[in-house]
């Protein structure tokens, strides 16, 4: 097993991550970052060559930041000494400093037809693109809420697609609301400036959500309304997105304080735990510009330039203003509660409906009576849907954070020296089991 | 301040209480049970759910063996939900040791007309390929089988409360008077019985009664359909249970029906905390990988902990609270609660005169702890 020693680890590589590392390093720390994307860059800047992204990869350059990708965090062994997989095996990592920049994964409100083949997560959907999946000449509406439904229609655009509408459920008041948020953030004008101008030719519907889609074989049609009138949009694919989560497993699974499904920090980033740190989207979801500076924040204080970074608070203050503007503007309206029937799929890996969850009392009980949430993604997809639909409290703390090998658990949270470790014949048949769908 | 009645009070809805709630209201007792949390909340949804014969002593076989006998009566009762699975137990054997001390066992059991097949080497590994090669043999108890708990649990309670009974769920008992509980809220509900099925939080209602929690981890993977059929057990497990020893790690292997493998487990004495301890799931997984070499490429999903309420002499405590005669008690379960729930309500009920024990009481009694209960 691998074993990897820095004075600051960083769990993800996305912006938060990027300038936590860079920052850190720059101070002579012995950086390590860890992600389980093959690249850098996280949700936002994944294939992105543009200048910041270029910039804040150089600098980790700079400072001798290394990097180990395709691994995933599944724990601690003690305290310390993290676990990651990867497909070679596993391996332990000490820290002395971490910061958890673990970002934020799209929020999937379920409706009718959502399971369909051909509705895609509007960000899921970008990410295919990105690596290779071909949409020219697809005509793919893209439903549902928040600031990146325009950037995402955007780059579908971009690469070819027919766009016939972005559907915000948001109501045109409540956008009008942000365009004073806007005045203080320039950069953020001048995108959405931008966006505009690349949008033109496609309708953007404030006050319209997703009701059903529709298809035989997979999605055909898609029907938004806006309580009084319903559209009918054919389609070959859709892209529906309703906001982000944060990511908090990994830092629940160390001990740190979670409020709201938030990790809590102080203003310098210090979670409840002693050591650790945490910035980004798993601090709430801020958008690019929270997170640069948040991880700035992290990586100084990290570092033990508690000045330094004690000067960047102002501008955290003014990112996260934006951010609580942000998801004011684009709050999820109660009408989404009630699209759901009683045969609608709330958990897919586990098949369960509407119909079976709602009348239980709480996530546990659904869990245990349903089975919703036991499946492998372990309840990331449906349990924020569920916190959302009834007002649930969901969330967990355990290892393994994904699933993992039982053989590499084994090896990896075993305390060394102990006889923890299975003889070579478990490693010979490693290879041969692929889970059944 | 509001005040209700019933003809008896169970207090937790786990599976004990939940299976006293189904024998008493079929006797047409209305029950009223109450729970801090949800159904099957506690140790019930922390558990293997594996329901089998045990005879390291002679009370814990006539309990264990009568249980198992009235979870087979249940089954086609049962919702598919519950995933009654009659797949059996095979206790496994790594040496010659281990496999005379089998033979012995299942000679014993034979003798009490219990089906038991003594299995060597070479069946052992026809009947279970995956199993590591060179195992001296096994012990098939084709009889045993597995229910998921907490479905099974709401079942009962669906039946109590059909045949008049009620369920009250998201309140705590905190005082026990003479024919009366009351509830946190500064309810009170009074019956002429009270039962007091709330496993290992039972020393904090009824203070002195000996009873620990003993910390379990599992484990439970992803779908791989096929891999073993049976509940693999290894024989070593009965001395782990037994023996009171602070730490111990067994090799128990189940197939769900989903095709998941859930894997077991140890016995920590460990205090309350219930944080999966890496060092303890590692032993367990390894554990596991050595008797079934393949588990090693399994993706393991979830893994947690539960505390199962153990006694002294690893038998559970059934009956009258010494100070206070209408105040029955059933806990102390530890690892076998699941299984000895159903035989317990047939106690509990045999204690309150409905029909007659159908075995001798004393053992389970918890006068036998005198010394310890103040009450
Ligand atoms: C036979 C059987 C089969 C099973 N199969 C599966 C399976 O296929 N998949 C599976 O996933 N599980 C499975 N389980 C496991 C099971 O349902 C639970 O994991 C089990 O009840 C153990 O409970 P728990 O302690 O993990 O609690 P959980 O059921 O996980 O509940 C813990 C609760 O605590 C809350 N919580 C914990 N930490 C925090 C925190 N830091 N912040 C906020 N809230 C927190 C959570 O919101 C949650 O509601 C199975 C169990 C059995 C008995
Ligand atoms: C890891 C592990 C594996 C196991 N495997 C098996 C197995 O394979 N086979 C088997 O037969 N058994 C097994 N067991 C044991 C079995 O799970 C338990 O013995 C059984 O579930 C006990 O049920 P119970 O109803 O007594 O307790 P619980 O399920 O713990 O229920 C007690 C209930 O009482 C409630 N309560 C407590 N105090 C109060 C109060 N003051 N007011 C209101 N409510 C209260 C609690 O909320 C709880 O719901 C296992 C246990 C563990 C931990």
């Amino acid at each position: 097993m691998e074993h990897r020693h820095a004075k600051v680890v960083v769990i993800g590589a996305g912006p938060a991550g990027l300038a936590a590392a860079a920052r850190a390093g720059e101070h002579g720390c012995s950086v390590l970052v860890i992600d389980d994307n093959p690249d850098s860059g996280g949700q936002i800047w994944r294939g992105d060559h543009g200048l910041r992204a270029r910039t804040w990869r150089a600098r980790c350059a700079a400072a001798g930041v290394a990097f180990v990708h395709e691994t995933a965090v599944i724990g601690e062994s003690a305290p310390g000494t993290l676990v990651a997989g990867r497909p070679r095996g596993p391996m332990r990592v000490r820290f002395e400093r971490l910061v958890l920049a673990t970002g934020a994964r799209e929020l999937f409100l379920p409706f009718p037809g959502w399971t369909l083949p051909g509705v895609f997560g509007a960000g899921g959907l970008q990410a295919l693109v990105k690596s290779g999946f071909d949409v020219r000449g697809m005509v793919i509406p893209v439903v549902g809420s928040g600031p990146l439904l325009p950037v995402i229609a955007a780059y579908l655009r971009g690469r070819g697609a027919r766009v016939p509408i972005v559907a915000e459920q948001a109501s045109a008041a409540s956008m009008r609301g942000l365009a004073t948020g806007l005045l203080g953030a320039p950069a953020k004008l001048i995108q959405a400036i931008r966006l505009r101008a690349a949008l033109w030719r496609t309708p953007y519907r404030t006050g319209y959500w997703p009701v059903q889609a529709t298809g035989e074989d997979r999605v055909r049609e898609v029907k938004v309304s806006n309580g009084q009138r319903t559209l009918t949009i054919a389609c070959d694919a859709l892209a529906c997105g309703f906001g982000l989560v944060p990511n908090i497993h990994v830092a629940s699974t160390l001990g740190c304080h979670i409020t709201e499904g938030r990790v809590d920090v102080s203003d310098l980033m210090r979670t409840s735990r002693e050591g650790v740190f945490a910035a980004g989207e798993a601090l709430g979801v801020g958008g690019v510009e929270c997170a640069l500076v948040e991880g700035e924040i992290a990586g100084l204080a990290a570092a033990g330039a508690e000045d330094e970074a004690a000067d960047l608070r102002g501008r955290r203050a003014r990112a996260r203003a934006f951010a609580g503007a942000l998801s004011d503007a684009f709050r999820l309206r109660e009408e989404l509660r009630r699209v759901v029937d009683d045969a609608t799929v709330v958990c897919r890996c586990e098949d369960v409906r509407w119909g079976r969850v709602r009348a239980r009392s709480c996530w546990r009980d659904a869990k245990l009576q349903t089975r919703c949430g036991m499946g492998p993604c372990q309840g990331r997809v449906c349990g924020p849907a569920m916190a959302f639909l009834r007002g649930w409290r969901v969330g967990d703390s355990r290892p393994p954070v994904y699933p993992a090998g039982a053989k590499d658990l084994a090896v990896a949270l075993g305390s060394a020296g102990a006889s923890a470790a299975p003889d070579e014949r478990g490693l010979r048949e490693r290879t041969n089991m692929e889970p059944e769908r | 301040m509001s005040e209700s009645t019933a003809d008896a009070v169970i207090i937790g809805a786990g599976i004990v209480g939940a299976a006293c709630a189904l024998v008493l209201s079929s006797h047409g007792v209305r029950c009223a049970v109450i729970d801090a949390g949800i159904v099957g909340g506690g140790a019930t949804s922390a558990g293997m759910g594996h329901v089998c014969v045990i005879d390291d002593s002679e009370p814990q076989f006539a309990l264990s063996s009568l249980s198992v006998g009235l979870w087979r009566e249940l089954r086609d009762r049962l919702p598919r939900g519950a995933e009654f699975d009659g797949c059996g137990t095979l206790w496994i054997a790594a040496n010659a040791a281990e496999l005379d001390a089998a033979g012995r066992k299942a000679e014993r059991l034979a003798a009490r007309g219990i089906r038991a097949e003594l299995l060597d080497g070479a069946s052992l590994a026809q009947a279970e390929p995956r199993l590591r090669p060179g195992l001296a043999g096994g012990l098939l108890m084709p009889d045993d089988s597995v229910v998921y708990a907490p479905v099974a649990a709401r079942w009962m309670l669906d039946q109590a409360e059909a045949a008049g009974s009620r369920v009250r769920l998201g309140g705590s008992v905190v005082s026990i008077g003479p024919s009366r509980v009351g509830l946190e809220n500064g309810e009170s509900i009074s019956a002429p019985w009270i039962i007091s099925a709330t496993g290992v939080w039972a020393p904090q209602l009824t203070p002195g009664l000996p009873v620990r929690p003993r910390k379990g981890h599992l484990a439970i993977s992803d779908r791989y359909p096929g891999l073993c059929r049976r509940q693999l057990v290894e024989l070593a497990y009965i001395t782990h249970a037994h023996g009171h020893s602070d730490e111990s790690v067994s090799f128990n292997l189940q197939p769900r029906p989903t095709g998941q493998l859930l894997i077991g487990s140890s016995r920590q004495y460990a205090g309350h905390d219930p944080a999966v301890e890496p060092r303890v799931l590692a032993l367990v997984l390894a554990r596991a990988i050595d008797f079934v070499p393949a588990l090693a490429g399994v993706h393991i999903t979830r893994a947690w902990t539960g505390f199962r309420a153990a006694t002294p002499d690893s038998l559970p405590i059934i009956g009258p609270h010494p100070a206070q005669p209408r105040l029955l008690l059933a806990t102390g379960h530890e690892g076998l609660g699941l299984t000895n729930s159903l035989g317990t309500a047939r106690l509990v009920a045999s204690h309150m005169g409905l029909e007659p024990a159908p075995i001798d009481p004393t053992p389970f009694l918890a006068s036998r702890f005198r010394s310890a209960i103040h009450g």
